[in-house]
């Protein structure tokens, strides 16, 4: 129990930092390497050069999209590990992703991917994922209780219902639909489209904002609902408006870039462990180094075995996860 | 300060408390006593809104308690509860969360006022020297004083605590509720405290409420209310009540089914 955590400076300085160099790491890695000290260079001498259209074309919205999607995870696994008080909850526990998963499966089965090719993936899946959102919301919200177990386990069961009806649809489809709705579910950040990266951007920026009006909120129902009652915070309308925020982030998350697992489990994690219990400090911190490191992971999944990309969900899942065991062996976790 | 009014009130559908009539004036020093089940924390609860009214109504300062909102019912009561914090914070962070209910709105960081109030309650519940320990590494009679420090400074008018002595040696029972003693005192306080220990209540207590099966059974001062048949039929068990030689309050004292027999031959 050593560990005395950071104050505001370092804490914010090690992110940014982080976030820095996952960024730069990025921008200069790929198939046509570009020394770091020559991206300033480039950049500044503008247009014109294959260099420059490398950066601003291609990575450049990588790494945006990388940023709002993994600050995104991220944010909404601390704000649910938050409300629910619970450790290994992480926004896919509540079915979000699989009927992200369900909604981009059926739009690929009936082929409207091809009628529609830029749209129509994002939005079923978004549908799929409100759908799922909604049934879970109601079927737990009475008047004025917010039913914290129910909510798990609906979503448990929803998430185990849904990945069973991708199964099905998987086990009768074409091969040729079967290739993309499993790279579709492993999740990546290939060419969604400016359109979509600035909506991801606005919609992981605002959520941050909003959700920070609810930091010290946050902070009191760390010590449980009543508890938190008794500090004068409104919980069951807190939760609420919290539980939406983090749905409409992994809703836009998944919908956008498919099933990116690991992230909003493991950074959460990560970011209690040196920015402590304040949730002041935590959602930056947690949105920062949630951004880097998907950043990161991405540039390793699509250098690792170049030519071939990876999709970013596996680099995750196998990073973050080993990272996280390592850590937790070193010292204790801040649960 | 607090008037009840024939209320009643539960949890779903299931009523726990029926047909309370209390009033409690400012400045008063009451112990909620009963058995187990009596609903004696269900009556602290009550006054933070946790259950579900059926009937009556509970004003508190003139104002029904229903009509208030979260953070006002926060400045003014303050609840030292049974729910020892799980997560680790320091306790310097924990009695800073006390502030929470008078942040203004977008006030995110303690202002000077908030860190100074925390400093005192903390200095007055002689927890200043442990407030950069954990709350995992304190003894059980520690958290028992941090866990009155967040209260404190929450600057309330109001204090309700929930069994504050139970798991606590006979040491630390009297310091604790010494300390809430003093603090009645110095911050002008009403105190209103669910007690197991029907000694220790009635040392300590002006008045108290006994508790029986969700309802005021008696309430006085300790010398009416602790008398060995209200006591008996409240708690079906016999008793002996004396009177302390130093402090002249009542005690009480249990008598086992050995001797019981034994005097009945």
């Amino acid at each position: 129990m050593g560990n005395k955590r950071s104050g505001w400076g370092p804490c914010l300085t090690i992110s940014i930092m982080f976030l820095l160099a996952a960024g730069l790491y990025s921008l200069s890695s790929g198939s046509a390497g570009i020394p770091l000290n020559k991206i300033i260079p480039i950049i500044l001498k503008g247009r014109g050069t294959s260099e420059f259209s490398i950066i601003s074309d291609i990575r450049l919205p990588r790494i945006i999209l990388g940023f709002a999607i993994g600050g995104s995870l991220s944010l909404a696994g601390i704000i649910l590990q938050g409300i629910f008080r619970n450790p290994l909850v992480e926004p896919y526990t509540l079915g979000i992703s699989g009927g992200a998963a369900l909604g981009a499966a059926l739009c690929i089965v009936l082929g409207l991917h091809r009628l529609f090719p830029d749209f129509a993936m994002p939005l079923f899946g978004f549908m799929g994922a409100l759908a799922v959102v909604l049934s879970v919301y109601l079927a737990n919200i009475q008047r004025k209780i917010f039913r914290t177990d129910g909510f798990l386990l609906t979503g448990v069961m929803i998430s185990f219902i849904s990945s069973s009806l991708v199964t099905l649809i998987l086990a009768i489809s074409r091969i040729e639909d079967l290739h993309s709705i499993i790279f579709w579910i492993m999740g990546s950040l290939e060419e969604p489209g400016w359109v979509f990266i600035i909506t991801v951007l606005c919609v992981s920026l605002l959520c941050l904002v909003v959700s920070y009006l609810f930091c010290l909120d946050l902070n009191a129902l760390s010590l449980g609902d009543e508890e938190a009652i008794h500090l004068g915070v409104n919980v069951v309308k807190t939760k609420k408006i919290l539980f939406f925020i983090a749905a409409l982030l992994t809703g836009v998350s998944v919908s956008i870039a498919g099933i990116i697992g690991f992230v909003g489990l493991v950074v959460p994690h990560f970011a209690r462990m040196f920015a402590g219990y304040d949730h002041r400090r935590l959602l930056i911190v947690s949105f920062l180094t949630g951004a880097g490191f998907l950043i990161f992971c991405d540039t390793l999944a699509r250098t690792i075995v170049a030519p071939v990309e990876l999709p970013a969900g596996v680099i995750t899942g196998i990073l973050g996860g080993s990272l996280f065991v390592y850590a937790l062996s070193k010292k204790s976790a801040a649960f | 300060m607090i008037k009840i009014k024939k209320y009643t009130c539960g949890y779903g559908s299931k009523i726990i408390l029926s047909d309370i009539d209390l009033d409690i004036k400012k400045g008063e020093f009451v112990g909620i006593i009963g058995p187990n089940g009596s609903g004696k924390t269900t009556l602290l609860r009550a006054l933070t809104r946790l259950v579900k009214t059926f009937e009556g109504t509970i004003r508190f300062e003139g104002r029904d308690i229903r009509e208030m909102r979260h953070k006002e019912l926060a400045q003014r009561i303050a609840v030292v509860s049974q729910n020892l914090p799980t997560i680790i914070m320091t306790v310097g962070e924990y009695v800073s969360l006390g502030r929470l209910p008078h942040y203004k709105n977008l006030q995110f960081l303690e202002d000077e006022k908030d860190i100074e109030i925390a400093e005192r309650s903390m200095a007055f519940t002689d927890t200043i020297r442990l407030k950069d320990s954990y709350i995992s590494e304190i003894s059980g009679g520690e958290i028992q004083l941090a866990l009155i420090a967040r209260a404190l400074t929450q600057e309330p008018t109001l204090l309700l605590l929930d069994e504050p002595t139970s798991h606590l040696d006979i040491t630390h029972q009297v310091g604790v509720l010494d300390l809430i003693r003093r603090l009645k005192r110095e911050y002008e306080l009403t105190v209103l405290i669910a007690l197991h220990d029907l000694n220790l209540a009635s040392e300590y207590c002006d008045r108290l409420v006994l508790m029986d099966s969700g309802r005021v059974k008696k309430a006085g001062t300790p010398e009416e209310v602790l008398n060995y048949r209200d006591i008996e039929e409240a708690y079906k068990t016999v008793v002996v009540v004396d009177k302390n030689p130093l402090s002249a309050k009542p005690f009480v004292l249990v008598v086992p089914e050995e001797v019981k027999k034994r005097c009945k031959r």
